[in-house]
């Protein structure tokens, strides 16, 4: 029997809205294949679509970083694996009552409702980027301060401290030292200790999350504090990056792909369809963990309890079976049931707000500058290396 | 058409109510339910789109009522 070769995982991606080149191979393999972490241990790659939305839905498929032999993806995640998070580090039951408290603020009549907000928001951006441009840097003059300021709105958190969350938010998925994602996880508790103390004492509570959260389940006991600060972070932190890394790329792939922004100019009904192409196409959370806490069939071998699994989103959204022609970006296809905000009971929690977000956003830039364009060579624009979420670093660009 | 949703499963990802609108909604906890008349699918082809994009299958469609 010949050893089927094994990739190592992570890697760099070559063109930012493609997944990299050495996962190339995985494609013939599909839908599992054998891989190997930044630490020499080998873990499972799942690959094809169908069995990606089986064992993302198995409940033998653990996502509580914390327990001994959670596979990780680099150092530094390894580093601060015991440190307590919410919703996506946990499993069910705990993961159950958290995610049950969190549902009426993100669902999808609260994203229509929240539409007027977000336009605004974007109207009021673009406005400040255009008095001071040309040209503009668009990840910190558009695609970060959107999703922060519509965030803070939603949870109730000052957006005059972005400075600081953004800043931590960035150490704490990039690092580049263990050390920082420590520091900057020990920065957010703090922050969020205060302004819980603060929102404790205000009489009349705001409207954000976080205020109910403060008045109801703190005040009557239904949640401890330290799990509040744990759900404030991945709500803020997933709240915000995520989404800008979208629309900072979005926007890269649509400058690169003129005849389909063409298409989307000419009729803007198709936008709802292309922010799910573009999700599947970017697949910008790519390299979902689990650990198998039970061997488990799977295309024809087994995965033993105790083995590291993980998902490669971009591989697993360009399957041929579900999506003919995967690499093209087509408004046409149906491009849902892609697992760019995953599945299972870990499905993003804000994917309602995340898309009325992108679409709002992708579509007034470029109602609003008709002769937007890179303003650097497009080879030469950088992007986020492939052990984080997939975005631009910068975006120069003019119009 | 008998539409059959396991609020127990249910996490509220809203994705019934975002395939087929006139057939599902969210109630004020965020838990899947149907739409005034919608009981029996009112025939819309999305109701197995629906179905197919609930993320911990929460939702079965058969074909009679039970």
């Amino acid at each position: 029997m010949t050893e089927p070769h094994t990739v190592a995982f992570p890697q760099d991606r070559t063109c930012p809205y493609h997944p990299p080149a050495a996962y190339d191979p995985l494609r013939d393999e599909r839908p599992l294949s054998r891989i190997t972490l930044y630490d020499g241990r080998p873990a499972w790659l799942v690959t094809g679509h169908a069995l990606a939305r089986t064992l993302l839905a198995d409940p033998r498929l653990s996502t509580d970083r914390t327990r001994p032999g959670f596979p990780a993806p680099t150092a530094r995640f390894e580093a601060v694996r015991n440190r307590r998070t919410a919703l996506l580090g946990v499993d069910d039951p705990e993961h159950r009552v958290q995610r049950r408290m969190m549902v009426p603020s993100f669902t999808l009549k609260r994203a229509v409702e929240l539409r007027p907000e977000i336009q605004r928001i974007v109207d009021e951006r673009l406005d400040a980027m255009i008095a001071q441009g040309p040209p503009a840097e668009l990840v910190s003059a558009f695609a970060l301060p959107v999703p922060s300021m519509v965030i803070c709105a939603l949870l109730g958190v000052p957006y005059a401290d972005h400075d600081f969350f953004e800043a931590q938010s960035r150490r704490l998925l990039r690092g580049p030292k263990a050390a920082d994602i420590e520091d900057a996880r020990d920065q957010l508790e703090a922050y969020f200790h205060e302004l819980i103390d603060r929102k404790e004492k205000q009489r009349d509570p705001g409207d954000g999350v976080l205020d109910q959260l403060v008045h109801e389940q703190l005040r009557e006991g239904t949640m401890d504090r330290p799990e509040l600060i744990a759900l404030a972070i991945i709500l803020l932190v997933a709240g915000h990056e995520t989404t800008a890394n979208m629309i900072s790329l979005g926007t890269f792939t649509l400058l690169q792909h003129p005849d389909r922004l063409a298409e989307l100019r000419a009729d803007p009904t198709l936008m709802p369809a292309a922010v799910e192409e573009l999700m599947r196409m970017l697949s910008i959370a790519d390299g979902l963990l689990r650990l198998a806490l039970e061997d488990i069939d799977a295309a024809g071998t087994t995965i033993r309890a105790g083995d590291g699994v993980l998902f490669s989103t971009s591989v697993i959204n360009r399957d041929e079976a579900v999506y003919p022609a995967p690499d093209t970006l087509d408004w046409t296809r149906s491009a849902r049931h892609h697992v760019a905000f995953g599945f299972g009971i870990h499905q993003c929690l804000g994917q309602n707000l995340a898309r009325a977000e992108m679409e709002i956003a992708l579509r007034a830039l470029f109602d609003r500058l008709p002769a937007l364009r890179l303003a650097a060579p497009p080879d030469e624009i950088p992007f986020k290396p492939g052990d984080t979420i997939q975005g631009m670093l910068e975006l120069p660009v003019t119009w | 058409m008998h539409i059959d949703i396991d609020k127990d499963l249910c996490i509220g990802a809203g994705q019934c109510a975002l395939a087929a609108p006139d057939v599902f909604t969210q109630d004020d906890d965020g838990f899947s339910t149907l739409q005034p008349g919608g009981e029996d699918g009112t025939g819309d082809p999305m109701v197995r789109e629906a179905a197919r994009a609930c993320p911990v299958g929460a939702i079965t469609v058969s074909e009679t009522a039970g």
